[in-house]
């Protein structure tokens, strides 16, 4: 059987930044990812990034992931790469499997990081399955990543940040949006976003909600409502609007099976996205030797993904002998990153989330 | 739909090449996702939900939620979303749940 020290799972901003700080201190690390390329969200991320200038704030997402490639190319004779691999099991012995052209390959590491990050919400309406109606983030990679327009026409269900600049993108690429709709009274995502959209022309409908959809083979009309205080729907509010995509964008759950199989501790925790594992300040789960980062420890940004990926590198090396001469030193500087990324008022619920889950 | 021109990105494709769906010959690009060059060429109904016949489109395009599942050089079940375009490819709409052969 392959053997390792650190088997990083998943090659997003999180796992990439874990493999570069495990590597620097001299581990031996195994980096895998399901796809042909490594980078995760990022490939698909074309606008600048918020956070400070330690997480390259102002620079764009997909140019994030070609420096962060550079500098795991510094660490080549310590980094294994294993892409277009998709992990499916991790098992008691410590064994995780994995699937790669069609081969079924066990490796067995010393310990594991686990940085899977997180997958799109669904929404329940009568016809919500017809085709036409799409997670943001599929539309957003069908359009940067492939170059293909999802339809004409788009209402994009979340007024959150990933709902804006989605919009945002697709109308760079020429497709026309007809609303932004969230059911919640607020625009959930940054001001600067929306009121770039709203400059636009673009109108911006909180408090209103998806009731129906309608179409034979694909979208052709959405029915939207309006709601109250209590979000229910007001009485006679209902309209249609003609489109043929609407997209998705209600939040993101943790991708955390692999979590759940190894039998790490997890709690429901609705303020990071769902169940996630428990974790101690080293970003250790309950089970010895498995770390996470990312989104799939509580969906956040990419900014204190990678600031997460760095710390749970160096913690996995520590625990395995590789001690850096100023290991506090790095280590408070995450720890102070992270607290800064996550300060003030927007980053009150990821604390308050976190505040449940650390040990 | 392809996007054309774009303000930001520059979309370097593969070869052209030609494809059969259901028995038509299409034009994609080598490489991309098989839904991408589907969904390219006007098509969106992908495939059909078991018990009701229900058309699916894609819906997360990361291989993570199988709306996409297409029977693929005679493989079923395999989600087209991520599973990448190759010269000859013979793509089909799966019905049912696919035979193991
Ligand atoms: C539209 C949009 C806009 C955003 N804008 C910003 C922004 O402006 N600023 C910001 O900081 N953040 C932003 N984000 C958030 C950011 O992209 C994510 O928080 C970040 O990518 C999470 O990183 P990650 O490494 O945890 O997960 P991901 O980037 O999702 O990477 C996870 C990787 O794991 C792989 N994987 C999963 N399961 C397996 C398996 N079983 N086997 C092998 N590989 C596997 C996946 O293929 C993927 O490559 C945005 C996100 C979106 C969708
Ligand atoms: S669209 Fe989700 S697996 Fe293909």
């Amino acid at each position: 059987m392959r053997t390792t020290e650190i088997a990083i799972i998943g090659g997003g901003p999180a796992g990439l930044c874990a493999a570069i700080s495990a590597a620097s201190l001299g581990a031996k690390v195994t980096l895998i990812d399901r796809n042909d390329n490594l980078g995760g969200q990022l490939i698909k991320q074309t606008h600048m990034f918020f956070g400070s200038q330690k997480q390259y704030a102002s620079i764009r997402g997909i140019d994030i992931a070609g420096i962060l490639m550079k500098d795991l190319d510094k660490y080549q004779d310590k980094i294994e790469l294993m892409l277009d691999a998709t992990v499916i099991g991790m098992y008691e012995d410590g064994v995780i499997a994995l699937e790669q052209n069609e081969k079924y390959i066990k490796i067995k590491p010393q310990s594991v990081i686990v940085a899977t990050g997180a997958s799109e919400k669904f929404l329940t309406f009568p016809n919500n399955d017809l085709p036409g109606i799409y997670g943001a983030g599929a539309v957003q990679t069908l359009a940067n990543v492939h170059g293909v327009a999802p339809g004409k026409n788009v209402v994009m269900v979340g007024a959150g940040n990933i709902g804006l600049i989605v919009s945002y993108q697709l109308m760079q690429a020429g497709i026309n949006i007809k609303a932004i709709i969230d059911a919640s009274p607020k625009i959930g995502g940054y001001l600067v976003h929306a009121s770039k959209i709203r400059r636009m022309g673009i109108p911006i409908l909180t408090s209103h909600t998806v009731k129906y959809a309608h179409g034979k083979d694909r979208l052709e009309k959405v029915t939207l409502c309006r709601l109250d205080e209590k979000w229910q729907q007001v009485p006679d509010s209902e309209f249609d609007i003609e489109t043929d995509v609407l997209c998705i964008s209600v939040g993101l759950s943790p991708l955390t099976e692999l979590l759940w199989q190894q039998g790490c501790e997890m709690k429901y925790v609705p303020e990071l996205g769902g169940h996630v594992p428990v974790r101690n300040e080293n970003l250790e789960t309950s089970m010895k030797g498995i770390f996470v980062a990312g989104d799939v420890a509580g969906v956040e940004e990419a900014s204190s993904a990678m600031v997460e990926g760095r710390l749970a590198g160096l913690c996995a090396a520590k625990a395995l002998g590789y001690i850096a001469a100023d290991f506090e030193e790095q280590k408070n500087d995450c720890l102070d990153q992270l607290n800064s990324l996550r300060s003030g008022h927007v980053g009150e619920k990821i604390r308050s989330g976190l505040a449940q889950v650390t040990v | 739909m392809r996007i054309e021109e774009h303000p930001i990105l520059s979309f370097d494709k593969g070869r052209r090449v030609d494809f059969i769906f259901d028995g038509k010959t299409y034009e994609g690009y080598e490489g991309e996702p098989i839904a991408a060059a589907l969904h390219a060429a006007g098509i969106m109904v992908l495939g059909h939900s078991h018990n009701k016949q229900r058309p699916r489109g894609f819906y997360c395009a990361i291989g993570n939620c199988s709306s996409c599942l297409m029977v693929v050089n005679g493989q079923p079940n395999v989600r087209v979303c991520t599973e990448k375009l190759q010269e000859n490819m013979i793509v089909e709409t799966q019905v049912g749940k696919g035979d193991l052969r």
